[in-house]
């Protein structure tokens, strides 16, 4: 019943998660395509953007959609495009949008990733310091840091740090993905790639630290008082290993499970403090689409968006599971 | 010994509910053999002296111990009985100063232990880490429900490993934990399951395991079969008493249930609303209870498992440990009440001349406020 | 009422709102953020008397900093008064949280209710379709909408809106499920009360305390989520809002420090203000933590 029965039975799970995810997935395009077919106007403008077109381009895009077909049979169409994952044309970019997210997508994994780390880590050990002495002053401290960092807009939050961080005390760039001119190779690249991402990171990170610091200060507060604790402490385990290893464990449950489910939020997140800092990933991709009304690339991003959003909650609950051995699967 | 193996094996069938209160009560063969058990000098394990625990509540102080003395001699099982809410749970935690809530402080009183080096302390006045040193090693606790006291993340073999390494015994735990697993009845396959995947029992098993894990001269239980089936209980029981006996080991046993106490122990302390009320040898002091509370209990007239609340006259409440009455806690319940418990705590007097047979907390007891020669008979009083 | 109902909602009801408001009270936090949403709401309201000039009136004054005679927070790169379009900028701010909050929780309630009551085929297909709106990020959507139907006033609202009620619907969902099996449900569906009656008239008051709670924090988020819109340009361009103004003040961060500071300063107030509120909201009406205080 233990070890073997782990891997075998987990992917089961998994793989149960996942046709649950199917049905969502194509709610997911079926609500592009609606976007598309809703549209004011003629609806190849949604798929084409309001870039003036040669008009044998924009008819080829009518007959591929079948734009003049009903509209049961032009979903098809589409469903179909999408499976074989085309992602639409940027007229605008002269690049099929799937190539020209992808071409970003690194730059703004990299962004989010790193931001998930840091804020995860400041966030555990600021909610634990909180939860080891509530209601004293290093409490009321973290509890005031997450109100705050919950409602201090990401991107305003960019624009300051560009104020103190880069225009007035010039530590680091206010900008960019990396120094243009300068020809950095090797260690220096590294230290100057770093030197772009801090600023951005730390913006996007603060609601997912305040909300880290929440979440961990509440659930240690309720699971240190549970009973297993008190056997804990009563087997002689010291306070250390009590809350590292007993209550950090159990609250790290809701932790992942936020992490998971807020990951659209740091899409869009991200988007906004990419705009900020002019880093080149798909947000600021967005954000450039939207004055060039290259609206197949914002369709195209935000049905990429969804679907890894899907995906990421699959991988939560597969996550949660093997964290919790009482989840049956 | 061999008494206490008969009650051993007699506890096949202890706590049936409804008819617990008066088994094994007159037994007179079972008394017999049970006062040659342990010899009434050897040396105590545990003595509390006067020990008092506040716990700061919305709703004010409140004294749950309020001067509790008890002596547990080295191999002695020794029961400690009394209503819902009388403040047993609260003694036991008090023994290793550790408390389910924050709020619970032991403010008064000495803890005496005597170590495995036969050094005594007073936990009382101990540090953090000696205090913790003395968890799980000196001490072994058992809970009441075994499954909420096991980490559900964590294997069950885990959380043993863990005591032993924080005793400095990581070597070898894997070894020691086949063991403490083969000793309480249950395969070492066990160590790498998770509570949800074990029955009641089997986690009540573990709790056993892991309070013995480390060789304690003292073992409390409280209440350690009441969350489990009735018939999973006679089976915990046994094996808890057959490894006190094998291991020699000295047992505080918390529980509701008469007929247990009859069975397994050898002395027994009787609480009520905070204090000790009757102690003594359990043969003599469940032949011939001199307190009217023991009394009430053992004659079925009071009933541990539903404490009938406390006729308080002013308000007609449940008191509880906020206000707790004046004088003798028991008097507005008791049909002997004078004036004086009114008034008047009783002090623990001696059930015999010599004392060899425990003490009494009642005024009726004492020459100077009764007339001699009054003695109240078991069964005679008609109750509340 | 001839059905009894349960016993919190009657306790809460004699409580009533001294009641309430005594329990509101004792969090710290939550009065001032109602401290700072009565702020908000008289800015609002008063904008036109409060603001020295039209946020739109342009000068020749341009990026002058704060502090400059006639304009306290200085102005922005077309001369345009900053405190002036701060304290309108209350107005657009207010006005989309609440009625994009509004909506949400109309629908919210909408959909919870029927899922909930009804169960079966109709909560299941309400609970897949809520789950698709939980999933789809938010922003994105709300951006592309805007995009193709344009960033007035009204669309901003129902856009926010209609992108903003799972979780009420989730929340009035479980609420539902709970209440449909208590016995003075039983009893009005026996007196033969139509479902709709039960659903609005019996349970509906009973679950509405954790629905108002939730509702609270939606406005903040909606604020949050048109400040964001206006910062990608997408705010209603007949009218200065925060976020608009953000947009403009990032390509003068490094000359015009002002520009940024203060309508950041402003979402940012608002946005924990209705956050305070929803948290007291949320500590007053909880029953288990009112046992505990
Ligand atoms: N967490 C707590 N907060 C405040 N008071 C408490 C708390 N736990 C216990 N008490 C008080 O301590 C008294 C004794 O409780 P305790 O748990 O020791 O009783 P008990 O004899 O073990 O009862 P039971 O047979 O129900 O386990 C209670 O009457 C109550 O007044
Ligand atoms: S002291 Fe008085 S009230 Fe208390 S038990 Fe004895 S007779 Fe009863
Ligand atoms: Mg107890």
């Amino acid at each position: 019943m233990s070890g073997a029965r782990g891997s075998k039975a987990l992917g089961a799970y998994a793989l149960e998660r996942l046709l649950n995810a199917v049905p969502l997935v194509l709610g997911v395009i079926v609500v592009n395509f609606l976007l598309v077919s809703l549209a004011p106007g003629d609806p190849v403008t949604a798929l084409i953007g309001e870039y003036p077109a040669p008009p044998d381009y924009v008819e080829r895009v009518r007959a591929q959609y079948g734009l003049d077909a009903a509209l049961p049979e032009r979903l098809l169409r589409y469903l179909g495009s999408v499976v074989r994952g085309d992602l639409g044309f940027s007229f605008a970019n002269r690049q099929p949008v799937a190539t020209l997210v992808i071409e970003r997508l690194g730059r703004t994994l990299l962004l989010m990733l790193t931001t998930v780390v840091f804020a995860t880590a400041v966030g555990i050990v600021l909610g634990v310091w909180a939860a080891r002495r509530p209601h004293s002053a290093v409490d009321r401290g973290a509890t005031g840091f997450a109100l705050a960092g919950y409602s201090i807009p990401e991107f305003w939050l960019g624009q300051i740090l560009i104020l103190v961080f880069a225009v007035g005390l010039g530590w680091l760039p206010a900008g960019g993905f990396r120094s243009i001119r300068a020809d950095y190779a090797g260690w220096a690249a590294v230290v100057d790639q770093v030197r772009h991402m801090v600023l951005p990171m730390l913006a996007l990170s603060f609601r997912y630290m305040a909300i880290t610091t929440r979440l961990t200060r509440a659930s240690l507060l309720e699971v240190m008082n549970a009973d297993y604790i008190l056997a804990s402490r009563a087997r002689g385990l010291s306070e250390r290993r009590v809350l590292w290893e007993h209550g950090l464990r159990a609250a790290a449950l809701p932790i992942i499970t936020v992490i998971g489910y807020n990951f659209g939020f740091i899409v869009a997140g991200s988007a906004l403090v990419e705009t900020v800092f002019g880093w080149p990933g798909v947000g600021r991709l967005m954000y450039d689409s939207i004055f060039t009304r290259d609206y197949p690339v914002l369709l195209g991003i935000l049905l990429l968006v969804s679907v890894s959003v899907i995906l990421v909650n699959l991988l939560t609950d597969v996550a949660y599971a093997l964290f919790d051995p009482r989840v049956r699967y | 010994m061999s008494g206490r193996r008969g009650a051993a094996a007699r506890g096949a069938h202890p706590g049936v509910p409804g008819g617990a209160g008066n088994r094994g009560v007159g037994e007179p063969e079972g008394v017999a053999a049970r006062a040659t058990d342990v010899p009434l000098g050897a040396t105590p394990v545990l003595e509390l002296r006067d020990v008092v625990t506040e716990i700061r509540g919305v709703r004010g102080l409140v004294r749950p111990v309020d001067g509790v003395s008890l002596t547990v001699r080295a191999g002695q099982v020794v029961g400690l009985v009394g209503e819902s809410g009388s403040g047993k749970s609260m003694t036991a935690f008090s023994v290793m100063r550790l408390f389910p809530t924050k709020a619970a402080r032991v403010t008064g009183g000495e803890i005496l232990l005597r170590g495995g080096d036969g050094r005594v302390r007073d936990l009382r006045t101990l540090g953090p880490d000696a205090l913790r040193a003395v968890r799980g090693r000196e001490i072994g606790m058992i809970f009441q429900d075994p499954a909420s006291y096991l980490n559900p993340v964590l294997t069950v073999g885990r959380q043993l490993e863990q005591q032993l390494q924080a005793h400095g015994l990581g070597q070898g735990a894997d070894a020691r934990i086949a063991e403490l697993l083969t000793d309480v009845g249950l395969s070492p396959e066990v160590a790498r399951r998770y509570a949800h995947e074990l029955s009641g029992g089997q986690c009540q098993r573990v709790g056993i395991a892991s309070a013995l894990a480390c060789r304690p001269a003292l073992v409390v239980a409280d209440e350690p079969t009441t969350a489990l089936d009735v018939t999973i209980q006679a089976q915990v029981l046994r094996l808890l008493a057959r490894l006190q006996r094998d291991q020699g080991v000295a047992l505080l046993l918390i529980t509701h249930d008469l007929g247990v106490v009859a069975e397994v122990c050898d002395h027994v302390y009787v609480m009520y609303a905070g204090r000790i009320v009757e102690e003594g040898p359990v043969e003599d002091l469940f032949a011939r209870p001199r307190h009217p509370y023991t009394q009430g209990l053992l004659a079925g007239v009071l009933d541990l498992l539903e404490p009938k609340p406390i006729r308080v006259s002013i308000e007609g409440s449940v008191p509880d440990l906020v206000r707790p009455p004046s004088g003798c806690r028991f008097h507005p319940r008791c049909p002997h009440a004078m004036p004086i418990c009114e008034r008047e705590a009783p002090p623990l007097l001696p059930r015999d001349e010599g004392a060899a047979l425990g003490h009494s907390a009642c005024w009726l007891h004492d020459p100077g406020v009764v007339g001699a020669g009054v003695t109240v008979e078991p069964g005679r009083e008609d109750g509340p | 009422m001839a059905v009894p109902v349960p016993a919190a909602a009657r306790a809460a009801a004699v409580g009533g709102l001294a009641g309430f408001w005594r329990q509101f009270r004792r969090h710290r936090t939550g009065v001032f953020g109602l401290a700072v949403v009565v702020v908000l709401v008289l800015v609002a309201v008063f904008a036109p008397w409060l603001a020295p000039t039209d946020p739109f009136t342009t000068s020749r004054a341009a990026l002058q900093p704060p502090g400059t005679p006639g304009h306290l927070l200085g102005t922005d790169h077309l001369g345009r008064d900053v405190l002036s379009g701060v304290i309108w900028g209350a107005r657009v701010s207010l006005i989309v949280g609440l009625a994009a909050a509004f909506t949400a929780t109309v629908i919210g309630i909408l959909v919870g209710a029927v899922a909930g009551y009804f169960g079966g085929w109709a909560d299941e297909l309400l609970m897949r379709v809520t789950e698709l709106f939980q999933i789809i990020p938010r922003f994105v959507l709300a951006l592309i909408v805007v995009a193709f139907f344009g960033s007035g006033l009204v669309n901003l609202i129902l856009v926010i809106g209609i992108l903003s009620w799972p979780q009420t619907a989730r929340l009035v969902r479980s609420q539902f499920l709970r209440h449909r099996t208590l016995p003075y449900v039983d009893g009005a569906r026996v007196v033969g009360m139509r479902a709709w009656r039960i659903i609005f008239v019996e349970i509906l008051p009973n679950v509405l305390a954790p629905v108002i709670v939730v509702a609270s924090l939606d406005i903040a988020q909606a604020i949050l989520l048109e400040a964001s819109l206006g910062f990608f340009g997408l705010g209603d361009p007949n009218l200065r809002s925060w976020g608009g103004m953000l947009n403009t003040a990032q390509q003068y961060v490094r000359i015009a420090w002002w520009m940024s500071i203060f309508p950041g300063l402003a979402i940012s107030l608002a946005v924990l203000g209705f956050n305070l509120v929803g948290d007291g909201l949320n500590e007053a009406t909880d029953p288990r933590l009112r046992e505990g205080a």
